[in-house]
């Protein structure tokens, strides 16, 4: 697996126009082949960050760097699905996938295979023809992934997306985001509230403090593709857990009243 | 429809029953027509004075749609502009607003001092459809969801940050975006405005007609009021009334085949 940096967030400050600041000196290295979950409370910056990863919002201090790419480069390259699969209602699951490839100037027609393969990817080969709201919750999460995979990112910017999921859902489509990170090799930075989520997916747990958000300590996990099928229920995971659990207690702590 | 018959059923049955009630009323008490006219009498009427009464249907309609096809090019037009720039729509939107909350009886005679008299009609017929069809494509081209705009930033927008780029990059999330996103408000927004344009242009008609002129359905129920032939009024009312019951009916089946597939307006409702 390549280490290169892909981004860089070097000593980011954001402060909303509001006057609300939502990180502080925030440093973060993406590495190539990354799963990265910025773990942290309600309200620290987590979102912030991927926006600002994405481009869409600048940063008020400190620089977002993309070592090696230029900035047309480095958009084409990445994927986002947010907390809500935030589908358009009026088109199909295949026009929706289409999105992204459509406002880049790819005819219908040429985007038919990408399509296809980015639904077959997530599972969802026999759906291209419906609409969302024939869909189930977990469906039209699987949607926005797969619309987020047309692009072939080689950044993938995940934002609490399975956070309004039922509890075997969001265990299903972990390990087929895990799959799919293996069979597409890209990087993922991935938003999270949740402990055990944070654990289960990632290489890299940033743990971050309460608003203005920076990392506090950083968790070494174990790559998607070193883990086996029975991880879940295994003492590692369960060390894992406890330490991630921990670290996020403590950075807790010392939140401001 | 169909899978639901007492939806046609039940307004039919309670028609049917007013419609009898005030037939037998009129019969029995023996009351003047130039009073009230029975049913039956206005049904007569209507055949007896189809030739006038169609030439009259025939220019209040011409009136109606004209004036709603021009409130629409107008409405969706100006908000289109006003959506696209933040300067347009603080310097026009405030007298756009002064015309829709001015009574339209109060500007139709003096539209009718400056303009001829078909166009002075027209343009009253068209000032009270324009509002509706501006405020509802406005709220509809505001309301795409944030987060797609977002998606469209990361992956619409041009890395050229020059004026023309800017232009083109709106001008994609107008068609891709905001467009489909307006649909149902635009829609809602004909709905009303068809009526609008039809009350329009019978207060139009009758400001005209009471300085002595016109030829559409409101003149012949102010002439038919001065001539004391009441079952003629009741037949250009009942006219009108089908007329306007007719719009909101095509522009109800419009709406429903365009948002068939997605719209909860449009969906079949479970049982």
């Amino acid at each position: 697996m390549t280490t290169s940096t892909l981004v860089s967030l070097n000593q980011v400050s954001k402060v909303f126009a509001n006057g609300v600041a939502a990180l502080e000196r925030f440093k973060l290295d993406v590495h190539s082949g990354d799963f990265i979950s910025l773990l942290g409370p309600s309200g620290c910056g987590k979102s912030t960050a991927l926006r600002l990863i994405a481009g869409l919002t600048g940063p008020t201090s400190g620089t977002v760097t993309w070592p090696g790419s230029s900035e047309a480069d480095h958009r084409s390259e990445i994927g986002f699905v947010f907390q809500e699969p935030t589908l358009m209602p009026w088109a199909n699951v295949a026009d929706n996938v289409w999105l992204p490839l459509r406002l880049r100037g790819v005819s219908r027609q040429e985007a038919k295979g990408r399509i296809a393969e980015s639904l077959a990817l997530v599972g969802l080969q026999d759906f291209a023809k419906a609409y969302p709201r024939e869909l189930s919750g977990g469906m039209k999460m699987r949607v926005s992934i797969a619309r987020a995979l047309s692009v072939k990112p080689r950044l993938l910017l995940m934002d609490e997306p399975f956070a309004a999921l039922d509890e075997i859902t969001r265990f299903k489509l972990n390990d087929d985001l895990l799959k799919l990170q293996g069979e597409l090799n890209c990087t993922i930075v991935f938003v999270t509230h949740s402990v055990f989520e944070s654990a289960y997916l990632s290489n890299r747990i940033a743990v971050l403090s309460p608003r203005p958000g920076r990392i506090v300590t950083e968790i070494a996990g174990a790559f998607p593709h070193e883990r086996r099928s029975d991880f879940r229920t295994s003492l590692p995971y369960a060390d894992l857990c406890r330490r991630v659990s921990q670290a996020l207690t403590s950075t807790m702590k010392d939140e401001r009243p | 429809m169909l899978r639901n018959p007492l939806k046609i059923l039940m307004p039919l049955m309670v028609f049917i029953a007013a419609i009898g009630a005030w037939e037998t009323y009129v019969r029995f008490a023996a009351v003047p027509p130039y009073i009230l006219p029975a049913p039956s009498l206005i049904a007569a009427t209507m055949k007896l004075d189809w030739p006038i009464l169609a030439a009259s249907l025939l220019v209040t309609l011409k009136t109606t749609l004209a004036a709603l096809a021009l409130a629409v090019i107008g409405g969706v037009t100006l908000a289109i502009l006003l959506s696209l720039s933040r300067i347009v729509e603080y310097s026009l939107y405030p007298f756009a607003v002064v015309l829709q909350v001015t009574p339209i009886i109060a500007i139709a005679p003096l539209l009718l001092i400056y303009m001829p008299q078909d166009v002075a009609v027209l343009a009253c017929a068209w000032l009270v459809a324009f509002f509706p069809i501006l405020s509802n494509t406005m709220l509809g081209l505001q309301s795409v969801d944030r987060n797609l705009l977002e998606l469209f930033q990361l992956y619409g927008t041009s890395s050229r940050q020059d004026w023309d780029a800017r232009l083109e990059s709106r001008l994609k999330a107008l068609w891709y975006l905001r467009r489909p996103a307006a649909l149902p408000a635009f829609l809602a927004g004909l709905r009303i405005a068809g009526g609008l344009s039809l009350i329009g242009a019978v207060v139009a008609e009758m400001a005209a007609g009471s300085a002595g002129a016109g030829s559409g359905l409101a003149y012949r129920i102010i002439e038919s009021q001065y001539r004391l032939n009441i079952p003629r009024l009741f037949a250009a009312l009942v006219l009108l009334a089908l007329t306007g019951v007719t719009l909101f009916l095509v522009l109800s089946f419009l709406s429903r085949f365009l948002l068939r597939h997605w719209h909860e307006s449009a969906l079949p409702r479970e049982a």
